[in-house]
């Protein structure tokens, strides 16, 4: 047991020297390595994170939303559509929502204007999200001009700014009193957006859903399920930008791991027949360039997987705001709860360190194979 | 210090960062559950159905909610159907306003 470890130590210290001689080839192996696992491992702690976190927010949003559709769109519902689904058997409550959009020519970010039906604000008053109160620089007390849709400003006092922390869902909101909607978008009092329906057995929403249409088959409801799964496939592997990044990713260390496997440099070459010829047996050499191999894909994956850490929950996964920007003025800053997916990491782990050790090997093997003087004269 | 003994010390110490990474993880979701809990509770409060993650367009800032025939409506960030649209450049007075200022 003690030969077979002070062998294995022997060899690594070989190893290392081995790698230090190469030190700039092997440095920049390590950093592109390492810059490869810390996208990766990025993408996935701020994907499994945000799908945790919309998975816990969304169970709280409404059972079932039932908009009105006029000639392919999006239209306001009448509010008597909820008096009727209210007297569908299993539905406990019908709320209609009020709410939309405002455009702020000034600052060009779009708001999210909505009248809570519990708690809203008193008339002429509005609460407002952290991003929103950011991109205004107002503050409590102060007084905001929206333009409503009949040309006239609408002017409102900032009773509050909701707190911080809870920018991944209120970034962009206005909450504003119902009268001040409405004076706001002229929208007439016996309308609303849609109706937030409960139903209080979640196993008849399917049933309660036809039911809607069949009363109304100019709705069109949405179930609490369909919004998880729009979230759910939003941060899927196999949808849109997460299979662009991944693939881009797979694809240079695939690039990167043929290089390595696609043969040895002449140097390489001439060292294994060296020390085939001093008396290294092909099992030593074999055993060298596992530890070689290790040694850079083991370092690089460790410092992949805790950069990519700091990253996405230190700095609030800052390289990929842009991406999320897009064309976007107001941006929520929002700072994830931790999550650790031990499977993915272990996925990540197999399908990284293990290729590129292997393909660090099969043609050192090759080369051990051959006699050591053709070796040493390839 | 013989080199293996300096890698297996570098080693470790990842490793060992690898766990209080876990640790800090774990620990995070319990001491930020409140303000989780403070989340959920707004959602439920105002009603919400979406994430305010993107506020550029209206598909993107409530995809869930977004009419049938909305870009993306199939799935979010799905990659675009129709070759006409890695072609057609975004119209010039999408970034010029018309809104009147207040």
């Amino acid at each position: 047991m003690h030969h077979a470890l002070s062998r294995h130590r022997n060899i690594l210290d070989f190893a290392l020297s081995s790698l230090l001689r190469r030190k700039a080839k092997n440095i920049s192996l390590f950093l592109v390595y390492t810059l490869i696992i810390f996208v990766i491992a990025s993408l996935i702690f701020f994907v499994q994170a945000l799908k945790r976190e919309a998975a816990l927010l969304l169970a709280e949003a409404p059972d079932m939303v039932v908009q009105r559709m006029i000639a392919g769109r999006h239209d306001l519902i009448p509010t008597n559509y909820g008096e009727k689904i209210s007297a569908i058997r299993g539905v406990s409550e019908v709320t209609p929502r009020l709410w939309g959009y405002y455009y702020d020519p000034v600052f060009q970010a779009n708001y999210t204007l909505l009248a809570p039906d519990t708690a809203p604000p008193p008339p002429g008053t509005i609460t407002i999200g952290s991003g929103v109160a950011r991109n205004l620089r107002i503050k409590t007390d102060d007084l905001v001009t929206f333009r409503s849709y009949s040309g006239t400003p609408l002017l409102l006092t900032v009773s509050g700014i909701m707190p911080l922390h809870s920018e991944l869902v209120s970034a962009d909101l206005v909450l504003m009193a119902a009268e001040d909607f409405q004076a706001m978008f002229r929208m007439p009092k016996d309308v609303a957006t849609d109706l937030a329906v409960t139903v209080a057995n979640p196993r008849e929403l399917v049933t309660v859903a036809n039911k809607i249409v069949e009363l109304f088959p100019d709705t069109r409801p949405i179930l609490k399920s369909e919004l998880l799964r729009t979230y759910d496939s939003l941060f899927d592997w196999r949808g849109g930008m997460m299979v662009v990044m991944l693939a881009v990713a797979l694809l240079s260390f695939v690039i990167f791991a043929w290089d390595k496997a696609s043969g040895l440099s002449a140097e390489e070459r001439k060292e294994i027949g060296i020390l085939k010829s001093i008396g290294w047996e092909t099992g030593d050499v074999l055993l060298l360039k596992f530890w070689e191999g290790a040694v850079i894909s083991l370092s690089a994956f460790l410092a992949g997987v805790l950069l990519a850490y700091l990253h996405v929950f230190f700095s609030s996964a800052a390289l990929f705001s842009h991406a999320l920007k897009g064309w976007a003025i107001l941006y929520p800053q929002f700072t994830l709860v931790p999550t650790i997916d031990g499977y993915q990491l272990s996925v990540l782990f197999v399908l990284s360190v293990l290729p590129y050790t292997a393909a660090t090997i099969i043609p050192a093997w090759l080369a051990a194979t051959i006699a050591p003087d053709a070796a040493m004269r390839s | 210090m013989r080199p293996s003994t300096c890698f297996i010390l570098l080693l470790t110490t990842g490793l060992v960062l690898l766990l209080l990474m876990g640790i800090h993880a774990r620990s995070s979701r319990v001491s930020r559950q409140a303000e989780l809990q403070e989340r959920a509770m707004l959602v439920h409060r105002l009603r919400l159905t979406d994430l305010c993650l993107f506020t550029e367009a209206r598909y993107t800032r409530h995809p869930a909610m977004a009419d049938l025939h909305a870009p993306f409506q199939d799935h979010p960030t799905a990659l675009e159907h129709f070759p006409s649209g890695s072609l057609v450049t975004p119209p010039a007075t999408l970034q010029r306003s018309y809104a009147p200022r207040p």
